[in-house]
């Protein structure tokens, strides 16, 4: 099943071989690696045998898959997603139920500590009853299927950080890739869904080096999260200029002026979608008029309304702000007539001084 | 960080519930702060008034804004600089965008803003002249003398918003959710700090003004 090179199945779909080159040109720089390098990923991708990846999805709506698969085609990044060995997703495999499990089970055996596991969607540990695949818990199943996993890819929001299902009150009590797996390497691919030449990015950084990436504080790999929308936006000139679109429908947002007061979350959001762009490059969301929503953060859900403004308080201090000037009207009336009383006794009690005061003939009288 | 599970977490902490705090420790301590000097009242004047006390002492609040020659000839160091900082402090805290934008979205009131450049340098510039401030209260043997241990507070908590407003503005911090939740939190703390040490001087100047020109104007002298 492993034996074809990557190379060797490109070739057959069509692939020539100035295309490979191109991509992994493309890759190469993608990945912030230099220019030398190119020679090395397109050997190692050439030489790579398909590594054996295990789908698991969890609490999730599929629309991580569906971003990778449905993203446009034919593209080489589809095609190295099509050959990789994808052993087990349960949406996609044509085998159902103990066959399905059996494949699993099989590409665990067959590959142990070698193979990839991706996991899509949240984990909820209130009650394994939220979530279960062929009658076992997404715990038990992600617990087993790590047993001889090399590395783990979280891919999207909900496996990398919790994700909507973890969004407040979080009723499944749904928990991350990351915040259980503490003896693999983890790479959180966060996006909702990520962006489709990210996952497969990372895919190939790992056929390439047989390493994972470089990571950030929030195990996100660097080459792809290592700078802000805010910061490769190409709307950023009018934030400087202090040019700012008010409505979705005003002459700012006709003329592509900053999205900032209208809630844009760029700032505060580490992703690739400003450089690598959707849809073939065709456009993201920032450029079709719509504030970034800071998907691939932690509690994007939880961070107030999609359309206020970063720098707005985000909790309900209208009603703070009432209490505290009722219970500054009842203190300030209390100091104050604390100081009143102590000012009319100091008055009451005051002696006024007369000359005699001074007499000596008083002391000696 | 244990409190909080990532740098998102303590953003929203520092928007959330930290901001309502310091929100409401400083209205209570404002309040409190006015009220104590309105009750404590003054002695009814009963001598017939010689003019108006309203006119008078609005203009008082505007004209005392106005360099005395007698102060500048004494301490022009303390007025020159005096006064580059606060300029430049109001130009970057109500002319920076995000700062707009917090403003409307809390007391309702909106104007346009100002290129982030002037911003930036305007920050530069205040910080540059608290730090002269600073060299000039600890190397004048009066005035360091003088200083109390709330004169270094007052100075660091103004300080703090200005270095971390810089420092999340030029991305100096990653992530910068963290940069920004500093400059958030320095913020709270000013405002916590602010009616229990003298920098209510922003609130109490108003009333000291008007009760001066006032009472000038009621007495017919020019103030």
């Amino acid at each position: 099943m492993n034996e074809q090179t990557l190379f060797e199945l490109l070739q057959q779909q069509g692939v020539s071989r100035r295309g490979f080159l191109k991509y992994c040109t493309a890759l190469t720089s993608l990945m912030a690696l230099p220019a030398s390098m190119i020679p090395t990923v397109a050997h190692a991708l050439e030489s790579a045998r398909r590594p054996s990846v295990i789908w698991l999805s969890f609490q999730e709506c599929t629309g991580c898959a569906e971003s990778l698969l449905r993203s446009h085609s034919p593209t080489i990044e589809g095609l190295i997603f099509d050959h990789i060995s994808l052993d087990y997703q349960h949406t996609l495999q044509a085998a159902a139920g103990d066959a399905a499990e059996h494949a699993r089970e099989q590409a665990i055996k067959d590959n142990y500590g070698k193979y990839l596991v991706v996991v899509d969607g949240s984990i909820p540990l209130a009650d394994p009853g939220y979530s279960t695949i062929a009658g076992m818990s997404n715990l038990d199943m992600l617990n087993e299927t790590l047993t001889g996993a090399a590395a783990v890819i979280a891919v999207g929001t909900c496996s990398a950080y919790g994700g909507l299902p973890q969004a407040d009150p979080n009723p499944t009590g749904a928990v991350s890739v990351s915040s259980l797996v503490k003896d693999k390497p983890v790479i959180n691919v966060p996006g909702c869904p990520p962006i489709p030449t990210v996952i497969t990015g990372v895919l190939a950084h790992y056929l390439t080096f047989g390493s994972i990436p470089e990571l950030d504080s929030l195990g996100r790999p660097k080459v792809f999260y290592g700078q802000s929308i805010h910061d490769r936006c190409y709307r950023r000139p009018f934030y400087d200029k202090g040019l700012f679109a008010e409505t979705f429908d005003d002459e700012g947002a006709k003329k592509g002026w900053c999205l900032y007061r209208l809630g844009c979350k760029g700032p505060m959001t580490y992703n690739a979608c400003a450089t690598l762009k959707w849809n073939q490059q065709t456009s993201w969301p920032v450029e079709s008029g719509h504030g970034c929503l800071g998907c691939s953060e932690p509690d994007f859900w939880d961070a107030g309304s999609f359309y206020n403004a970063l720098s707005i308080p985000d909790g309900d201090y209208t009603r703070a702000a009432g209490y505290a000037v009722a219970t500054g009207v009842v203190l300030g009336a209390a100091v104050g007539f604390t100081n009143q009383k102590t000012k009319a006794t100091a008055a009451a009690q005051h002696t006024n001084v007369t000359v005699d005061d001074f007499s000596l003939n008083k002391k000696n009288k | 960080m244990e409190l909080f599970s990532n740098a998102n977490d303590f953003l929203l902490w520092t928007r959330g519930d930290a901001f309502n705090i310091a929100i409401g420790i400083f209205i209570v301590g404002s309040i409190i702060r006015v009220l104590e000097i309105f009750l404590l009242g003054r002695k009814h004047d009963f001598s017939e008034p010689r003019g108006t006390e309203w006119g008078p002492g609005l203009k008082n609040i505007i004209s005392r804004s106005a360099v005395d020659s007698g102060t500048f000839k004494r301490a022009p160091f303390v007025v020159v600089v005096g006064y580059i900082w606060h300029i430049c402090f109001f130009i970057v805290l109500l002319f920076f965008v995000p700062h707009i934008e917090l403003i409307h979205a809390t007391l309702g009131l909106k104007w346009p803003g100002i290129p982030s450049q002037f911003v930036d340098a305007s920050t530069v510039i205040a910080m540059a002249a608290l730090l002269a401030m600073l060299w000039h209260r600890l190397t004048h043997p009066v005035l360091k003398f003088l200083s109390t241990y709330e004169d270094y507070l007052v100075w660091l908590v103004t300080f703090l918003p200005l270095l971390t407003g810089y420092i999340a503005f030029h991305r100096m911090i990653d992530p910068y959710p963290m940069a920004l939740g500093l400059h958030i939190l320095s913020v709270e703390l000013l405002l916590i700090v602010f009616p229990f040490t003298k920098l209510m001087h922003a609130i109490t100047l108003f009333i000291a003004r008007w009760y001066t020109g006032a009472m000038m104007g009621r007495k017919g002298i020019e103030s």
